[in-house]
This record gives C-alpha cells, sequence and structure tokens, in this order.
C-alpha cells in the first residue's frame, strides 16, 4: 500500500491552504472531507473581513473559490470520515470508512460544529423552531418574531442578516457586555423598532409541542422569567471541536481544543492541528488559513528531517 | 444526479412510489444544502431502482414544505408507502444516511 507524507483531515479554509502549500512543495497528500469542501464557510452569509474581498463575499462563493485552488493540482480527495489514527512505527494509520490509509503525517483540519442550548426538548425541536443557521432557516420565519442566544461576532451578524427578514428580532445575551465585534453591535443598537437586545438574560425553557411557540428567559441579575411568543430560536453560543477520532495522546485545552505550538505542532510528533480545531483566541477564515499554511510548512520541514 | 420533485409531480414521485423515497428539501443559497448536494446525488446513483432519492426547492415549491411543516433545510425526509417514516434535519454526512437507507428505507 502506498503511503502519503500528508493525511489532511477536513476540507475548510485550513485543510485547502494546507493541501495546496504541501502539494506545491511537492508532498504526496490525500485530503478527506465528510461533506463538500468549505466547512462552516459555507453556513455564513456573507464574509466582509476578509482581505482581499473589500466589498464582502458570499460565503459559499468563498468556498468555492478556495477549493478551486486544489483543481489543477495533483492530490487525493475523497469523501469520508476519519474513524481513527492509529501510530505504528513511523507511520500514521488512518481509519476512513472501513479502509486503511497510511500517511506520515497528518494534519488536522477537522473544524468545530455548533453548541447547542442544553435545553429539554431543544433536540426534539430542532428543524421545528430551534436553528443553528439563520441563512439556512430565516425564510421559513418571515414577518414572525424571533429569538437569537449568544454574544459573540456569529450571533450579532446572525442577528443583523434575520434583522431583514423577521418582524422582531430578540438577541439574548447572558452577559452585559458583547464580545462580537463593535461595528456589528452599532448597527443593531440603531435598529431599536426590529431588535430588541436582552443582556444578562439566559433562555431556560422552550414551548410548543411540534413547533416552538415561545420562550421564557430569565435574568440572571434578578431571576426574573418572562416569556417572548417566538416562533423561532437561533442558536449561536460557540463551537465545539471535531476531535472524537484523535489518539489519546494528543493534548486538548479544557474545552477540547487541540493544543499546538505557534508553528502548529501538536503534543504528538507528525500530527499538526490548524483552523477552528486548534485551540486559539481568533477563529476566523483568515486565520485559518494562516495556521494551514504554517502547518504544511512544519509538515514539510518534518518530513525533510525525517528522510535525512 | 438526484431528480428534482415539484409541487405538481410530489404525489406521482414520491407518494404514490412503489419503492421508498428519500426526499431532500434544500434551497441553492443555503449552504448546508450544498454541502450535502453531492452526497445526495451520489446516494441517488448507488440506490438507484432501489429507493427513489430527490430534492425539492423550498424556493420555487411552497406547498408541499408547508405541508409537512418544513422549518429548516436541508430538511430530509423518507417516505415508504406515502408515509412518514424519518425526518433529520442538518447536513448530515454520507454514513449516516447510507445507515438510514439499510435500516429504515430497505428493512
Amino acid at each position: 500500500m502506498s503511503v502519503f507524507d500528508s493525511v489532511i483531515i477536513g476540507g475548510g479554509p485550513a485543510g485547502i491552504t494546507a493541501a495546496l502549500y504541501l502539494v506545491r512543495s511537492g508532498c504526496r497528500v490525500a485530503l478527506f472531507e465528510q461533506l463538500t469542501m468549505g466547512g462552516q464557510v459555507l453556513q455564513t452569509e456573507s464574509i466582509e473581513n476578509y482581505p482581499g474581498f473589500p466589498k464582502g463575499i458570499k460565503g459559499w462563493e468563498l468556498a468555492d473559490t478556495l477549493a478551486a485552488h486544489l483543481d489543477d493540482l495533483s492530490l487525493e480527495r475523497a469523501t469520508g470520515k476519519i474513524s481513527s489514527i492509529v501510530q505504528k512505527d513511523d507511520v500514521y494509520v488512518l481509519s476512513v470508512e472501513g479502509k486503511e490509509v497510511i500517511a506520515k503525517t497528518v494534519i488536522l483540519c477537522s473544524g468545530a460544529h455548533h453548541r447547542e442550548l442544553g435545553l429539554p426538548r431543544e433536540k426534539e425541536l430542532t428543524g421545528h423552531g430551534v436553528s443553528y443557521c439563520a441563512i439556512c432557516d430565516g425564510n421559513f420565519f418571515r414577518g414572525q418574531e424571533v429569538a437569537v442566544i449568544g454574544g459573540g461576532n456569529t450571533a450579532l451578524e446572525e442577528t443583523l442578516y434575520l434583522s431583514k427578514i423577521a418582524a422582531k428580532v430578540h438577541l439574548i445575551h447572558r452577559r452585559d457586555a458583547f464580545r462580537g465585534a463593535k461595528i456589528y453591535l452599532d448597527r443593531l443598537e440603531s435598529m431599536t423598532d426590529r431588535v430588541s437586545i436582552l443582556r444578562s438574560s439566559v433562555p431556560v425553557m422552550l414551548h410548543g409541542d411540534a413547533e416552538v411557540e415561545g420562550l421564557t428567559i430569565s435574568s440572571v441579575k434578578t431571576g426574573e422569567s418572562r416569556l417572548l411568543p417566538v416562533k423561532g430560536v437561533f442558536v449561536f453560543v460557540g463551537n465545539t471541536p471535531n476531535t472524537a477520532f484523535l489518539p489519546k495522546n494528543v493534548q486538548l485545552d479544557e474545552q477540547g481544543f487541540v493544543i499546538t505550538d505557534t508553528e502548529m505542532r501538536t503534543s504528538v510528533p507528525g500530527i499538526f492541528a490548524a483552523g477552528d480545531v486548534r485551540s486559539k483566541q481568533c477563529r476566523q477564515v483568515v486565520t485559518a488559513v494562516g495556521d494551514g499554511a504554517t502547518a504544511a510548512q512544519a509538515a514539510f520541514l518534518y518530513l525533510e528531517q525525517k528522510n535525512v | 444526479m438526484a431528480e428534482q420533485v415539484t409541487d405538481a409531480t410530489f404525489e406521482s414521485v414520491v407518494l404514490n412510489s412503489d419503492i421508498p423515497v428519500l426526499l431532500d428539501f434544500s434551497a441553492p443559497w443555503c449552504g448546508p444544502c450544498r454541502a450535502i448536494g453531492p452526497v445526495i446525488d451520489e446516494l441517488a446513483g448507488e440506490y438507484e431502482g432501489k429507493v427513489r432519492i430527490v430534492k425539492m426547492n423550498v424556493d420555487e415549491n411552497p406547498l408541499t414544505p408547508t405541508k409537512y411543516g418544513i422549518r429548516a433545510i436541508p430538511t430530509l425526509i423518507l417516505f415508504k408507502g406515502g408515509e412518514v417514516l424519518e425526518q433529520m434535519t442538518g447536513a448530515v454526512a454520507k454514513p449516516a444516511l447510507q445507515d438510514l437507507i439499510v435500516k429504515k428505507a430497505l428493512a
């Protein structure tokens, strides 16, 4: 069986960039993605802060444009989910959909997925009023009242998006201060007729049998609760890294993100991590592509040293 | 490629089908729909003749999504004998869909 210089797990911005750099360096590369190339970029309506696109770019457009870099390059690309990685002597054996793939290095670009609120009946009501993607589901709530939960950039961006569709958007955040960009918050605060910002509040109960018919929120300061007559609840409370397949000796932080040094090296020699799966402060497309290039270069140097 | 169903053809293609049908409610502007689109097309080829795997554009066909209470896309519904057997929302990876087809549609 042939041995790849590098297997890249995940086809988001980090994985695409890592593949691009490694193939151009002359490495034999395989890239595995479970869905279509692009990762979480595909779930973003428009991206305004990726340099090179001063007028902004649609998420799917950026995903396609990034993926097009790989079109003329020679590498293995496959749809598949990695279920385990086992070190055997000098190489890693990855199990992909029941088949084995062997590689000298592994670059983890598996990203993250949305975190849930953890409210009772949240799972049953997902797709029936509970949503994690405003651009996908916003249209089903045209002219209705909805809630957005969260305080980061994603929550603010999605509230802006929903404010153009819904009759009213309640933005609910457990703290007083928002982590998201001031430019978004300023825009939202000026839309007092359509956006109500409820600080220091947490969602406590979803109402409705077949569909969401309301949400009870509670003030973390006074304990007072209040029923919002919303038909939609959009949840943007952070991400959980996709790491279930990782060997135990890859060190993770308290939230489960992969710890690396500044060269994207994990605690296990030969395994690198890039993008949202990595433990870091700033999770953006622009940092993901930077991580991808750095990880590729580190993997290339590692391979060179091994081959001497 | 998965065939496109419309409000007009829904009854004949889905409800009156003599084999199980997996219907993907989606739209061209929806990222997660784009993410699973190619997987749906692959599955349509792999299970041809056993399970009919089709898509419906919710923008152009408002009646059927309303009838089935669709409030999120992509939503996949598995029909057998005109009845809803299973419903899934979100960008589901291929193995989970194969599992659904083997354990529910073909069982």
